[in-house]
């Protein structure tokens, strides 16, 4: 709360500081923008040592100024009074917002200098948000519900468009709105820019009340498919105005639906075009990975703006362009880029997002625009409202006929309730041409009413509505790997069952199309290895993998001083005794490193599937790892035992194309073999659920010329390192090795791979150890599950992913080498507990 | 569907209507289809479902024709499998896949899922003990993963064991080191796919297939 105070005074102040003395500044004299070397030759007359050149820099800096505010607007509209974010969506605060900023800028100005022009609404704002919108798309869900989001989109449309037009035009006829000069088709066009559902305000509403999944797709299809065609509708009636009434016939309305459907189907095969381009294109980038992830938004731009030059319909271009190749993409490009352009695309989308509603708000407040007209302006209202009303019933009537699970009348209400407009609206409007359309700033003042109107009343009477409705809520559950084999399973069952009673039905075709796909799409646009490991259920398995070692890792790191100072007790070591109760409080501070380096460099994309399992702990632990220098160099010094030491010493060097993490072959290789093997060791002992003896190691003599290859400078820092190194020299021999290493595995069963001793030292095993179930385990023991620590659920089985990337890269690799691996059992025999 | 004068007198039908819940022209479509399959005999075999062409390239063919042949699928308590079926059987199997009626109730629907869900249960246990252990579900994995080839296989049973796992956890919390997780029950699988509606996904359009068109 009161860093939300806070915020909006810093932007109240940062705006009267800066933003106004620009503005009128820039206000001031014109004549020094046309001619910027003017101010120069005044100043000539000695040499200055700074300058200030406002005016070079000026159209920049604007947009950069505003991009900033609309950051700060954001900010502050999240981090503000947790009730009102409640009530209100945050959409309908950014608007309103945009009218405080507004009225600033109007008070300093006495004009509304920034308003949002249509060009930059549909050049630089709206490609990305409909971009991300469906390369985000839930594609099974949309392509299963297709025929039903045709149908609201381009008959609800055109209907919305049509009726509302009509009659309006019927009561102008009657005389409610007085004396406009408004012509029946000026009302059709007009009809058609505010039949435009926004989907910026749909998702933006519809996201925070998580309504089930076929109810949101069915808004968000619509909305952002109904985007192209209310353009497409609009440049229609827009020629049937140029044209101008006498003229029009027969002919001229064929043409003109005729042109409709070309423009929306022309710009949706190019968009298909640009996707199987873009899916080509990223066939072979794996050497420049830097930059693959720029490709999809060139590409997305380069469809969006095609389709433009081609008067296609741009929206449905880059729609359809995003749609289809998420698929090929993401598999295609490396993982890094697939989280690169996740992110990126969320955010260029989301402040886009932000500047839109914001202008929305500012450009209100000018005096300019407002015309009043109440007949008009209340009507529109209530006919959108009632229209909208109207036709969803009317067409979801007739879906229904063929709809297996009929769509319920709750979630009709909710649907036509939710047919917010937005900006797409408001561009439209600003794009009228006022020669042709003297009543412009009459339409453009009822667009903005429309959109402030569905935006804020109807959003944030939306949430109570859906509550009081019951409307079924999506059943919010986490990813689970059971659920979608299940749903795999369901899927072939559903085809076999409709084969068996004979009969072409839905899943017949989607069957047949997944078997075309299959074999010639993918076979086209995809890599072949990414085509091997693409299937749905990999992947999921890969990404559950990956969460678990997430946790994995954030519970080793949470628990890491109580592990350690349980492990006291385990006997076999005692820890504090050997190196003093000083190195106990740097535990958790390797713990914290550890993972940072971890979660940090190599797992740079791991970290975005992180939610919050991390931060609050790491972050926590963190803010005291600083405490001296000396913890420092004693946790470096530790870790340097601890981890793999590289064979080379570490190369500082900057490159633009590559992150130079481990690029040797031969490390990578090392590292991974090492890794594999002390996970095969782990999931060994945990699969036979026994409580092995206790852990023997021995350590090889390199250990100790092998101490710090780059090492610390600071002679301190060797202190204990020496004290370590020594301790392992005179225990060389000794079977039963009080070892410090063997506390990081033996405490409360987290046994993180990295934290295992070199495992490449060569280790006497004692015969006893020597059973046979080490090497290859009993089958009652096989089919045991292995036990993890503490909610772990799917990690244990394979053991992949506690440590580094490499290992999922090759987690094909990882089976054969586990097979490979267990034949050479003997060799390296080493059991641990890993239970106390 | 011209060729009603064929097949058993309406009586028949309505109580076959009754107990399964289809409509007569539905009935009357689905034996059409099945005298199809069991050329015109009385009873089906496996191998009559096996020449479905359409069918063999679905991985979990073997699976789904042997839930056919299920009499755990017929009735509540039955026991074991069956060679042959006859009409009645197919029928009670195939409405398993019916759409949830309009207004439902909620226990209606309750038991709709209870129902469907068992059918689907019954698929994985094979061994008819009631428990779906891990044998059985790699086996399905196995299956479903089998056209991607020799990786697919080894993977599976990795995403099974995982599969498993994530089943064990979710139905009996963390387990202690000793702790041996038998196999998944109908009450775990119940949990499990709770919030998945089944019983609005598990169906198919029944109404207007004309089976004499696509004799495959």
């Amino acid at each position: 709360m009161a860093s939300s105070v806070y915020l909006c005074l810093l932007r109240a102040v940062f705006l009267v500081c800066f933003v106004n003395p620009l503005i009128q500044g820039l206000s001031e004299d014109e004549s020094v923008f046309q001619n910027p070397h003017h101010q120069q030759e005044e100043n000539l007359t000695g040499l200055p040592i700074v300058t200030f050149k406002w005016h070079h820099v000026e159209t920049p800096y604007l947009v950069i100024i505003w991009v900033f505010v609309a950051g700060l607007a954001k900010l502050s509209v999240v981090e503000l009074n947790h009730h009102v974010i409640s009530v209100v969506p945050e959409s309908g605060l950014l608007i309103i917002l945009g009218f405080i900023l507004g009225g600033i800028v109007w008070g300093a100005d006495r004009a509304q200098t920034f308003k949002l022009l249509p060009p930059t609404f549909f050049y630089y704002l709206l490609p990305q948000i409909i971009l991300d919108a469906s390369y985000f798309m839930p594609n099974k869900l949309f392509f299963s519900n297709l025929g039903a989001i045709l149908i609201y989109a381009i008959f609800g449309t055109c209907w919305n468009a049509a009726t509302v037009g009509l009659s309006l035009w019927g009561c102008y006829e009657a005389g409610v709105m007085g004396n406009l000069d408004i012509g029946l088709l000026q009302f059709l066009l007009f009809g058609s820019l505010i039949a435009a559902v926004d989907p910026v305000a749909v998702i933006a509403v519809f996201e925070e009340v998580h309504v089930n999944e076929v109810l949101f797709i069915l808004v968000f299809g619509e909305s952002l498919l109904n985007d192209g065609v209310t353009v497409v509708l609009y440049n229609v009636f827009d020629a049937f105005v140029a044209l101008g009434g006498p003229r029009i016939d027969a002919a001229e309305i064929f043409k003109g639906i005729f042109s409709f459907v070309v423009v929306a189907f022309g710009g949706s095969f190019l968009g298909i075009g640009f996707a199987i381009l873009l899916s080509l294109l990223t066939r072979c980038t794996k050497h420049i990975q830097i930059i693959e992830a720029g490709f999809v938004f060139v590409v997305g731009y380069l469809a969006y703006l095609t389709a433009e030059m081609l008067s296609l319909s741009a929206i449905l271009s880059i729609t359809f362009c995003g749609i289809c190749c998420q698929k090929y993409v993401n598999a295609n490009m490396d993982e890094k880029s697939v989280t690169t352009v996740r992110h990126a695309m969320k955010l260029l989308a989301n402040g886009s997002e932000t500047m839109i509603f914001l202008f929305l708000g500012v450009t209100a407040i000018d005096t300019e625009i407002w015309v009043w007209n109440t007949g008009f302006i209340l009507l529109t209202l209530l006919f959108v409202f009632i229209y909208r009303i109207i036709g969803t019933f009317l067409f979801t009537w007739m879906l229904n006929k063929f709809r297996l699970v009929p769509i319920e009348v709750i979630d009709q209400v909710v649907m036509s309730y939710g047919g917010l407009r937005g900006a797409v609206a408001y561009g439209l409007a600003a794009l009228l041409d006022e020669d042709k359309i003297p009543e412009k700033n009459l339409m453009i003042s009822t667009t903005l009413i429309v959109v402030y109107f569905t935006v804020i009343l109807q959003g944030i009477t939306m949430k109570p509505l859906v509550q009081w409705l019951k409307v079924k809520r999506a059943a919010h559950s986490d990813l689970k790997l059971i659920e979608k084999l299940n749903n795999r399973a369901f899927d072939h069952i559903l085809a076999a069952v409709e084969d068996i009673c004979g009969r072409i039905g839905d899943n017949w075709w989607t069957r047949g199309w997944n078997r075309f796909e299959e074999n010639y799409i993918s076979w086209l646009l995809m890599k072949p290895k990414a085509r091997k490991n693409r299937d749905y259920l990999f992947s999921i398995f890969h990404k559950l993998n990956l969460e678990d070692a997430i946790n994995y890792v954030s519970e080793g790191e949470r628990q890491g001083s109580l592990a350690f100072s349980r492990s006291d007790e385990a006997a076999n070591v005692d820890f504090k005794k050997q190196f003093g109760s000083e190195f106990a409080d740097v535990m958790p501070n390797i713990m914290v490193d550890m993972s940072n380096y971890e979660l940090g460099i190599e797992h740079f994309s791991v970290t975005s599937i992180v939610k919050d399992t991390i931060p609050s702990v790491s972050l926590d632990i963190h803010g005291q790892d600083r405490k001296n220098a000396m913890d420092d160099i004693n946790a470096h010094h530790l870790l340097q035992q601890h981890l793999y030491r590289s064979r080379k010493h570490h190369r500082h060097k900057y490159s633009r194309s590559h992150f130079s993490i481990n690029q040797n072959e031969d490390e990578v290789q090392e590292i991974f073999q090492r890794t594999m093997r002390s996970r095969l060791e782990s999931f060994k002992s945990t699969k036979m659920g026994v409580n092995p003896a206790k852990k023997i190691t021995k350590h090889h003599k390199k250990e100790l010329t092998h101490k710090m290859p780059n090492g610390h400078p600071d002679g301190t820092g060797h202190l204990y390192g020496d004290e370590v190194d020594i301790a392992v020299g005179s225990e060389t021999g000794a079977i039963n090795s009080t070892f410090m290493r063997d506390t990081y595995t033996v405490g409360a069963g987290i046994e993180n791979p990295v934290f295992l001793p070199d495992m490449d030292s060569p280790t006497h095993s004692p015969p006893w150890l020597m059973e046979t179930e080490a090497v290859a385990p009993s089958q009652r023991a096989q089919r045991r599950l292995p036990w993890t620590p503490n909610r772990l659920r799917r990690l244990a089985p394979m053991r992949i992913s506690t440590c580094s990337t490499d290992s999922f890269l090759m987690a094909d690799v990882s089976l054969t080498l586990e097979e490979h691996e267990e034949h050479s059992q003997t060799d390296h025999v080493e059991m641990r507990p890993v239970f106390d | 569907m011209g060729s009603f004068q064929s097949l058993p007198d309406d009586h028949q039908y309505r109580t076959l209507s009754q107990k399964t819940g289809f409509s007569l022209e539905q009935i009357a479509i689905l034996h059409n289809r099945f005298k199809q399959l069991s050329q015109n005999e009385e009873t089906l075999w496996r191998d009559d479902l096996k020449t479905i062409q359409d069918l063999e390239s679905n991985p979990i063919r073997s699976q789904i024709i042997e839930a056919f042949f299920d009499s755990r699928n017929f009735q509540k308590d039955g026991v074991g499998s069956v060679e042959e079926i006859g009409f009645e059987e197919f029928l009670t199997v195939m409405s398993y896949f019916r759409a949830p009626p309009q207004n439902i109730t909620v226990e209606q629907r309750e038991e709709m899922r209870r129902a469907k869900l068992r059918f689907l249960f019954n698929m994985h246990d094979t061994d008819n003990d009631g428990t779906i252990t891990l044998e059985e579900y790699r086996h399905v994995v196995e299956e479903l993963l089998s056209r991607s080839g020799a990786l697919g296989r080894e993977t599976a049973k990795g995403i099974a064991d995982a599969a498993m796992l994530e089943v064990a956890s979710i139905s009996v919390g963390p387990m202690a080191p000793d702790e041996f997780y038998e196999g998944i029950t109908f009450e775990h699988f119940l949990k499990i796919l709770n919030g998945v509606e089944i019983e609005m996904r598990m169906h198919i359009h029944f109404l207007n297939m004309d089976a004499t068109v696509l004799c495959k």
